[in-house]
């Protein structure tokens, strides 16, 4: 998978198991052979129990150990913006070499202005680092019971794209409908503070990943396969069936986005 | 591979699953949408498509409940359809089992213009006695029957009547004689209820169509059915269709279950000499 030459990564990997259902071994040296096969270099891995859990501490020194032996998977820990000593935190895991920081404000009941929800998003710009907003990890039509966060807003993404003018959002799951809504309410500044992956945009016949690329653009879109929940196959199918006028499109390789992990000091 | 292969490979392939659009459909685009479902189609590799038209897709009455007007304009426009492009489509008749006897008009009128199957939307319950003189038509016919499904019905859901795989095996045991393509495994619900709620139907076949390309469906699916009881189809999403092909390569299908599964169940299941390009390879 390339930009231009280049190898694509994955914005949006996970280890460990997901609460409401069986995912087959989702591991990390699975993970790296699945990259191989589908041609990506590299994945940003957030750690898949974390959303459900109050304290993002301990899944996320789970997920750097887990990660270590593994070069190509870079770390995309959680910052939990309520919890005491965040900023502490964020520091130590920018040192330790995260690639991106996840946050899941619907899983821990912030609405699209809160505040501490802002101060992250600029704590992470300030800090040069990627903010990565999940939209949704399953289709609302199969949700577990338990499941009652509910899908990320375009508003929420609207505000924390405002934040700051360094802030860089990462959103993963979004489909047309999420993305235009947020796209078109922002300024051709702040549109450019955020990417996408196309994972869960339709195809064809209905073509909406081709509409979004000669609307917003393929610099808006980075690679994303949301392994281990859904198959990676589609993220590539979408490319591959794209109408004969945007094939080798361009689109935005992650890792330039991300810190660069040779800057990083460690301590 | 060259450029110009498809990306589904180059063996038959059937969507048993397709859809297409009209100038009543209520879209302005609708001829860009068929010609997308064909462009897609010619680069995975589709050999036929087996669609429908499902009445005016809300424009004049609801896409799951459609108006016996829009049940017979959409078929008419799903026989222009499979008439112009009779190498690659065929086509489901779609009837509205509320109205008893327009339907069994429909099913007759269809088949004397090529139907090569009956489809079912989300009108009434798939168990409901109104849709046994449907099955039997369909029976007498030689016919398979497309059944919209939610997988795992929870609760109700708004515009359709929606049925499970539950619902549909109760038919599907009325109706011995007659096999049932159950919709969408990945189209909506959980799928890991469908597969043991149809495990012992012999005569239900679900089709692995739909948005939902969850890590572990097609294993689950082969483990509980076997490539003999499963189907390939698109629906709304192609890109998902091509996805599935390519994981069923990564799982290691057997050549003969890959065939059981791209064309050779449908072949089976649909009237004979339904696909020609099929009966080519199977010579």
């Amino acid at each position: 998978m390339c930009a231009g030459d280049r190898l694509m990564i994955d914005v949006a990997a996970y280890i460990g198991p997901y609460p409401f259902r069986h995912l087959p071994h989702p591991d990390p040296d699975v993970l790296v052979r699945v990259l191989e096969r589908e041609g990506l270099s590299g994945a940003w891995v957030g750690y898949l129990p974390s959303p459900w859990q109050r304290d993002p501490a301990p899944g996320n020194a789970a997920l750097f150990a887990a990660l270590a032996p593994f070069p190509t998977l870079r770390a995309a820990p959680v910052v939990r913006p309520d919890w005491p000593q965040w900023e502490h935190t964020l520091d130590q895991l920018v040192a330790k070499g995260a690639a991106a920081i996840r946050a899941y404000p619907m899983h821990w009941g912030m609405g699209p202005h809160d505040p501490s929800m802002h101060a992250l998003a600029t704590a992470c710009a300030e800090r040069s680092i990627p903010l990565v907003l999940t939209v949704r990890f399953e289709d609302l039509r199969q949700r577990a019971s338990l499941d009652v966060a509910g899908d990320l807003s375009a508003a929420h993404i609207r505000t924390l794209a405002r934040a700051h003018p360094s802030v860089k959002l990462v959103v993963v799951g979004a489909g047309r409908e999420m993305l235009e809504e947020t796209h078109w309410g922002l300024t051709p500044d702040e549109q450019r503070r955020v990417h996408w992956d196309f994972a869960w945009i339709w195809g064809p016949p209905e073509d909406h990943f081709a509409h979004l690329l000669r609307t917003v653009g393929g610099e808006r879109f980075v690679y994303g396969t949301h392994w281990p929940l859904r198959l990676t196959q589609n993220s590539r199918a979408n490319l591959d069936l794209l109408p004969a006028d945007l094939r080798g499109v361009g689109i935005t390789d992650a890792s330039a986005l991300a810190l660069d992990p040779v800057r990083v000091s460690p301590t | 591979m060259n450029d110009d292969a498809p990306h589904g490979g180059t063996t038959p392939l059937i969507d048993a699953h397709a859809h297409f659009y009209h100038e009543h459909a209520g879209r302005s685009d609708w001829a860009r949408v068929n010609a997308a479902r064909f462009r897609a189609g010619d680069a995975i590799g589709v050999t036929y498509h087996v669609a429908s038209v499902l009445g005016s897709y809300g424009h004049t009455s609801p896409t799951y409940f459609p108006s016996p007007h829009d049940v017979t304009r959409g078929n008419d426009a799903m026989v222009a359809i499979a008439s112009e492009e009779s190498r690659r489509v065929r086509w489901y008749v779609t009837v509205n089992p509320n109205h008893t006897a327009h339907a069994l008009a429909e099913i007759d009128r269809g088949v004397a213009r090529g139907a090569i199957g009956v489809k079912l939307l989300a009108s009434r319950r798939a168990d409901d006695p109104l849709l046994d003189p449907i099955c039997e038509k369909a029976a007498a016919a030689g016919l398979p029957v497309l059944h919209h499904i939610w997988q795992h019905r929870t609760r109700e859901w708004p515009s359709q009547e929606i049925s499970d795989g539950r619902d549909l095996v109760r038919l599907a045991s009325r109706h011995p004689d007659v096999s049932f393509v159950l919709a969408h495994l990945g189209g909506g619900g959980d799928w890991a209820h469908t597969l043991p709620a149809v495990r012992d139907t012999p005569n239900v076949f679900p089709d692995l169509s739909g948005s939902g390309v969850d890590r572990g469906m097609l294993d689950a699916a082969l483990d509980a059915l076997g490539a003999q009881r499963l189907l390939w189809a698109c629906d709304l999403t192609m890109e998902t269709g091509l996805a599935k092909l390519r994981a069923l390569e990564v799982i290691g299908l057997s050549v003969d279950d890959m065939a059981d599964v791209r064309w050779r169940n449908a072949v089976r299941m649909f009237p004979s000499g339904a696909f020609p390009e099929c009966a080519l390879v199977i010579v």
